[in-house]
């Protein structure tokens, strides 16, 4: 065996102990557990005999008061007119306690599988991916893979439910939409929106091998569109309103007591002697010589502390995406830390690096 | 040992980082924080307008850039609503509407469960169409907006009786992580109704330098990253009273690996150079 391999198999061989010590020594079950609140939801219909749509409010909402029918025993309102389930709400184990010691036979918190899994799965596929840093392995191939195909279907899901039913179908055929998906849409049928379905047809002939070309022409629509609006956008918002933005005086009064702000005018002449030379360093028409030459020099050392700026801040982002990782693995998953105090975390830390310590020394 | 960090394997360096990282987040290591003056900006748009203003908040996020956004979200609802503002929520990414629930599940719910929705808030959801989307609801909400994320139409909800277009919010809050965020905001609504419209952000640290430049007339103000927001937060701690309670210190608390890791970061440049100079010295390198 390769002293790599080997030194990796021990690595890996002690995590594993890890988290069946900390899966098992803990008082409260397996860390990485999660807890939700069993909240029913009681609605009734409200609405007369005469009157063709139901209006279902929430039985225990104050609004309920309001209606005869309401003021019998939930379970005595005829079956046609009310509807309940249980909502499951998230909770925390701090809470399972608490209720656990007062009531247990009542607790409407308790354990979630589904929700536990969930964690679980979550944790593993954050260490599929940071594995890539060691090397390209299988586990980072199928946690990459699962990230595409669940966005994938999930773009589709959302297109269908957020942009096609209320935009398209809704504002084309009210009626029929608003008897399987908007019950409460009135809305007049807009007939123009048939130009963008037809557009939309149109451009899924791309995929028809003889007609492909057709699907040219909304393509076109599409590009056309959003040249034209973006170059207005950029016009407006970036090169006019910035050169406005760059005319600003560059010997600054305080308003309050009339003396001279020798901060606010540095700044200002920062801003107009910045924006300058980067511009005379972009100007190629003229022999960067002489005073060009220099004013262009430090147009350079302008655009390089603007370059290690943002650099800096995508370091700090990306140390930032690192931490909330980090935290996620060892608050919901391995328990090791309670920053919003969600558990009972002192005694059950205090438990398992106490075990921990008597088994090692 | 020279010859050790001439050939350093990069994954020295990742098991550096992950430590840098991994032991302020369990020893809890944090700091104080004292905002600057764009944070105190964008406090100031929200605290000075009148109770009960109409706020838009544009969560155009997604969970891979939770680690920066969220501490910015919870704050800015919890700000919102200490103030009584009616929270429209919208986003131009498709999870944003799922980053803005699990926002008022945490804020709103837990810490004001008088505000109804429909009447104090109201999730409008995801449109596709990035600044178009702008483009259009700049003018007219309902063009676009015909439901809520719940499918109760436009004219049901209570809070947008009266509501026409975005011109009619008193202010627009965008929590930005890229195409489509605060630089289309920007150019579609805010520089296209100068009078009307008026808007602060928070973005992503990638995105802040290229928002500086709009800063002050296009753009009231900016929380750049997790240090933009840990400043926000800070402000919001202050004056709300916040100090107990975690929920709201996530800003704050992420700052302590940032030291860390910077200062890692710091010395790996530094120890770079020097190897990049003394092999110079030594005719290895040209």
């Amino acid at each position: 065996m390769k002293k790599e391999t080997l030194i990796w198999t021990i690595v890996m061989l002690l995590g594993a102990v890890v988290l069946v010590l900390n899966a098992t020594l803990r008082q409260h079950g397996p860390a990485g557990s999660a807890y939700v609140e069993a909240v029913p939801q009681r609605f009734v219909d409200v609405s007369d005999p005469g009157e063709i749509e139901p209006y279902w409010i929430s039985y225990d909402s104050e609004e309920a008061l309001d209606y005869e029918i309401c003021a019998q025993p939930f379970a005595d309102i005829p079956a046609e007119k009310r509807e309940d389930w249980i909502r499951y709400d998230q909770a925390t184990l701090g809470k399972y306690l608490e209720e656990e010691a007062i009531n247990p036979a009542r607790n409407p918190y308790q354990f979630s599988l589904s929700r536990t899994i969930g964690i679980w799965i979550a944790a593993f596929f954050t260490l599929f991916i940071f594995s890539f840093l060691y090397k390209d392995n299988p586990f980072y191939k199928i946690a990459e893979s699962c990230v595409v195909g669940v966005t994938a279907a999930y773009w589709m899901v959302v297109g269908f439910w957020d942009v096609i039913v209320p935009n398209l179908l809704g504002k084309l055929f009210p009626e029929w939409v608003k008897l399987w998906a908007i019950p409460g849409l009135e809305e007049p049928p807009n007939y123009w929106y048939a130009v963008p379905l037809v557009l939309g047809i149109l451009l899924l002939m791309r995929l028809s091998p003889k007609g492909a070309w057709i699907s040219r022409w909304p393509l076109a629509f599409v590009i056309g569109t959003t040249a034209g609006m973006r170059l207005t956008g950029f016009l407006h918002a970036d090169f006019l309103s910035q050169i406005r933005n760059t005319v600003i005086p560059v010997i600054v009064f305080d308003p309050t007591n009339g003396s001279f702000d020798w901060w606010a005018s540095l700044s200002n002449i920062i801003i107009v002697v910045g924006v300058l030379s980067a511009l005379v360093y972009f100007f190629f028409s003229i022999e960067h010589k002489g005073v060009v030459g220099k004013t262009a020099k430090l147009g350079i050392w302008f655009l390089m502390v603007t370059f290690g700026a943002a650099f800096g801040y995508t370091v700090m982002g990306r140390i930032a995406l690192f931490a909330i990782r980090l935290e996620f693995l060892f608050d919901d998953w391995l328990w090791l830390i309670d920053p919003i105090q969600r558990r009972v975390p002192i005694e059950e830390v205090a438990l398992l690096w106490s075990s921990l310590s008597a088994g090692f020394i | 040992m020279f010859e050790f960090f001439q050939k350093l394997d990069r994954r020295w360096i990742f098991l550096a980082m992950f430590l840098a990282v991994a032991i302020p987040i369990i020893i809890q290591l944090d700091f104080e924080e004292t905002p600057t003056d764009l944070a105190h900006r964008v406090f100031d748009a929200i605290e000075n307008l009148p109770d009960g203003s109409r706020v838009l908040l544009s969560f155009d996020f997604d969970p891979a850039s939770e680690g920066e956004l969220k501490p910015m979200a919870t704050s800015f609802v919890y700000h919102c609503a200490a103030k009584n503002h009616k929270m429209y929520i919208m986003a131009l990414w498709p999870v944003g509407p799922q980053m803005a629930d699990d926002t008022i599940e945490n804020v709103i719910k837990e810490d004001f469960p008088h505000m109804q929705y429909g009447h104090n808030y109201v999730n409008l959801g995801y449109k596709s169409g990035y600044e178009g989307v702008i483009k259009v609801i700049v003018t007219n909400f309902t063009e676009l907006y015909s439901t809520d994320t719940r499918g109760t139409p436009w004219n049901a909800i209570p809070m947008c009786t009266g509501v026409e277009s975005v011109q009619d919010m008193d202010l627009v809050i965008n929590i930005s992580a890229g195409y489509a965020g605060t630089k289309e905001w920007v150019q579609y609504a805010v520089t296209a109704y100068p009078d009307q419209i008026r808007m602060v952000a928070g973005c992503t640290g990638v995105q802040a330098p290229l928002l500086y430049p709009y800063i002050p007339h296009q753009l009231e103000g900016l929380l750049g990253a997790i240090k933009g927001a840990a400043e926000y937060e800070a402000l919001v701690v202050e004056k709300y009273k916040l100090e107990d309670d975690p929920k709201y210190h996530e800003g704050i608390r992420r700052m302590g690996p940032q030291l860390v890791a910077h200062l890692l970061m710091i010395f790996l440049i530094i120890l770079g150079n020097v190897i990049f100079f003394i092999e110079k010295k030594r005719g290895g390198r040209r």
